[in-house]
């Protein structure tokens, strides 16, 4: 797993070394979780058939920030790799913001704060679904970055999912505490986001969201109990991880490393 | 024959309920608005009906999951509320995910124009007809009577996609009593006339009606044509019938010259090569806050059936002032649709 998360890592900057379009920094910090999701025996998927009835729903909201799902995706043998040498390019269907022509999306992600209603949506359907199976097995994750919190939709849908006991609704938090101008506690705090969650009746866990093997613990705990709570997940996360310069930078949103830096590190963590 | 006027909501609502009885991939959705029907849906349907409170940006997003989820989807609101407040997840949500996903929601908005007269602009709705089909997928319904709302629910259960259906609050006169309405064709002439034609939407059917009527006692008959879908209507039919006319009136209880129903029209017009002269009446662009009956609010901004008598009359004279020889060409209200305009 955690070699999985180091190759992912080292293939998100080399997409972004060829397609500086993306960004970088917010798809670096968000690594870890995705390789729990995809490489940890948490979230059921059948790339054979992205659209499979039996698949566990993946809503990637913080769209920008998910260039790491590229590699991801092709090694899973969702695309072949060859794509990745082609993002933002003309005819390429690899993007600057993934769209759901990419096999594997589910929903449309460049505009914040939309992916957790939709998931509601979506889980409480599966639910309805389930009744008439008489078996609650399938999950809807969300990945979410802790800026686009501020968009009121995502409360809206956060009161409604504990209101209708979506337990198979999982939010993950990529709280890298940055936004495109600095630091959330410095724009509109999101203060202490898990017990916030707590209050509006959601199950909450917080980890060190680079800890691949914690992170996947604790999918795979939270994915094991139904108490009638959705569940949020707090990854504690850095915007820019493992690259110097980027790591924790206020502006790394929109900061690009010099190609010779991105080469450097290539170089150095063969 | 005589049928007794129901609210728009009230018979649409009846059809969905018992359409739930029979398929259980329906699933209403409501942000916290209700109906009489609706308490039959919401008892009789506890699983499949959810009301997500006063939170329209999440009925959106909410109904777009449960249609990615195979439903098809109803969700109920006030019509402002429902396009307006929650505009963005509209055009992500639904006009946008529904170009590469099979997707089957249809928007129930309550109160188009004045219909909630006594609100005030909050709650009156002048714009939705411009923002709503301004979005590409959507297909925009706009119903004068409860017959032909009723009708509209074949139209949503059949076809797959986004739909704004645009529905009065009041109980509005039944204009489709004994008529057979052919939704698929989306328009329905309901008089022929000679020169000028009128063509309205929703409420303004009965004003384009009662403004026929008295012009034809007057010696003037205009043509009525009811655009209740004002994205899918079969355009060539449209052109046909359009064509032998020398004026067309546009009526709309939406914003005058803001791309509504109007614009439509011009568009229309202009890309068939029509020659027709245009005469828009809707509502002047400002916000009102006077209380009045809907007639009288009408009068106010230009929508009235006085204020659209006296535009319709002036509109012929002017017609007939400009092209005295070509429009008495056009006396016969029997031309053949694809007749030319103007004939050697």
């Amino acid at each position: 797993m955690r070699a999985k998360a180091h190759w992912v890592w080292r293939e998100t900057l080399a997409v972004h070394r060829r397609a500086p379009e993306t960004r970088l920094a917010s798809s670096l910090s968000s690594i870890e979780i995705f390789v729990a999701l995809y490489y940890g025996c948490v979230l059921r998927f059948n790339p054979s058939n992205p659209a499979d009835e039996e698949r566990d729903r993946c809503i990637i909201s913080k769209g920008h920030g998910s260039i790491c799902m590229y590699p991801i995706l092709a090694d899973l043998g969702y695309f072949p790799m060859e794509e990745l040498q082609h993002v933002c390019e003309a005819g390429s269907f690899l993007g600057g913001i993934p769209d759901p022509v990419i096999p594997g999306y589910e929903t449309i992600n460049g505009s914040l704060g939309h992916g957790l209603g939709v998931a509601a949506g979506m889980a409480l359907g599966l639910k309805r679904k389930s009744n008439d199976r008489r078996v609650n097995d399938r999950s809807v994750f969300v990945v979410a970055g802790d800026g686009e919190l501020h968009e009121g939709a995502n409360w809206e849908a956060i009161m409604f999912a504990a209101q209708h006991k979506l337990d198979n609704l999982h939010l993950i938090v990529d709280d890298n505490g940055i936004s495109m101008l600095g630091y959330t506690e410095d724009i509109v705090s999101h203060g202490a986001l898990t017990s916030r969650l707590g209050a509006f009746g959601w199950d909450c866990m917080e980890i060190d969201g680079h800890d691949v093997l914690a992170v996947q613990a604790a999918l795979q705990q939270q994915k094991a109990t139904s108490a009638g709570k959705p569940k949020a997940l707090i990854a504690r996360t850095l915007k820019g991880h493992g690259v110097p310069g980027l790591e924790n930078a206020p502006l790394s949103h929109i900061t690009n490393p010099k190609p010779e830096l991105i080469d450097s590190l290539l170089d150095k963590s063969r | 024959m005589s049928l007794k006027p129901l609210a728009m909501r009230d018979a649409f609502l009846e059809r969905i309920w018992r359409a739930m009885a029979v398929d259980n991939k329906i699933f209403f959705t409501c942000a916290d608005f209700g109906s009489p029907v609706l308490d039959k849906i919401r008892t009789d349907f506890p699983n499949r009906f959810v009301n997500v409170g006063i939170a329209e940006q999440n009925l959106i997003n909410v109904s777009a999951g449960l249609a990615l989820e195979g439903y098809t989807v109803f969700a109920y609101a006030i019509a402002p509320f429902i396009t307006l407040r929650c505009y963005e997840q509209v055009r992500v949500s639904l006009a946008m995910l529904s170009e590469v996903r099979p997707m089957n929601v249809n928007l129930i908005g309550v109160g188009a124009g004045y219909s909630y007269v006594v609100s005030g602009p909050t709650h009156q709705c002048y714009e939705d007809i411009t923002l709503m089909r301004a979005l590409p997928n959507f297909q925009v319904l706009s119903p004068a009577d409860h017959v032909a709302a009723s009708a509209c629910f074949d139209t949503c259960v059949n076809t797959s996609g986004p739909k704004y259906l645009r529905f009065d609050a009041q109980v509005l006169p039944v204009v489709y009593a004994s008529t057979l309405l052919d939704t698929s064709k989306g328009f329905h002439v309901h008089k022929s006339g000679e020169t000028i034609c009128l063509v309205a939407t929703g409420y303004m059917l009965h004003t384009a009606l009662m403004t026929a009527d008295e012009l034809a006692s007057e010696g003037l008959r205009v043509g009525v044509i009811d655009l209740f879908d004002l994205t899918r209507f079969r355009a060539a039919e449209f052109e046909g019938v359009l064509k032998p006319y020398a004026g067309i009136v546009s009526l709309e209880e939406g914003f005058r010259g803001r791309g509504g129903l109007d614009s439509m029209l011009f568009e229309f017009i202009s890309r068939r090569g029509l020659s027709s002269k245009i005469l828009n009446i809707g509502v002047e662009g400002v916000y009102r806050f006077e209380l009045g009956t809907r007639t009288e609010l009408h009068e106010l901004v230009g929508i009235g059936p006085q204020a659209v008598l006296n535009s319709v009359r002036t509109f012929a004279k002017s017609l007939s002032n400009q092209e005295p020889d070509s429009l008495s060409t056009r006396r016969n209200h029997e031309v053949p649709p694809n007749a030319q305009q103007h004939p050697a």
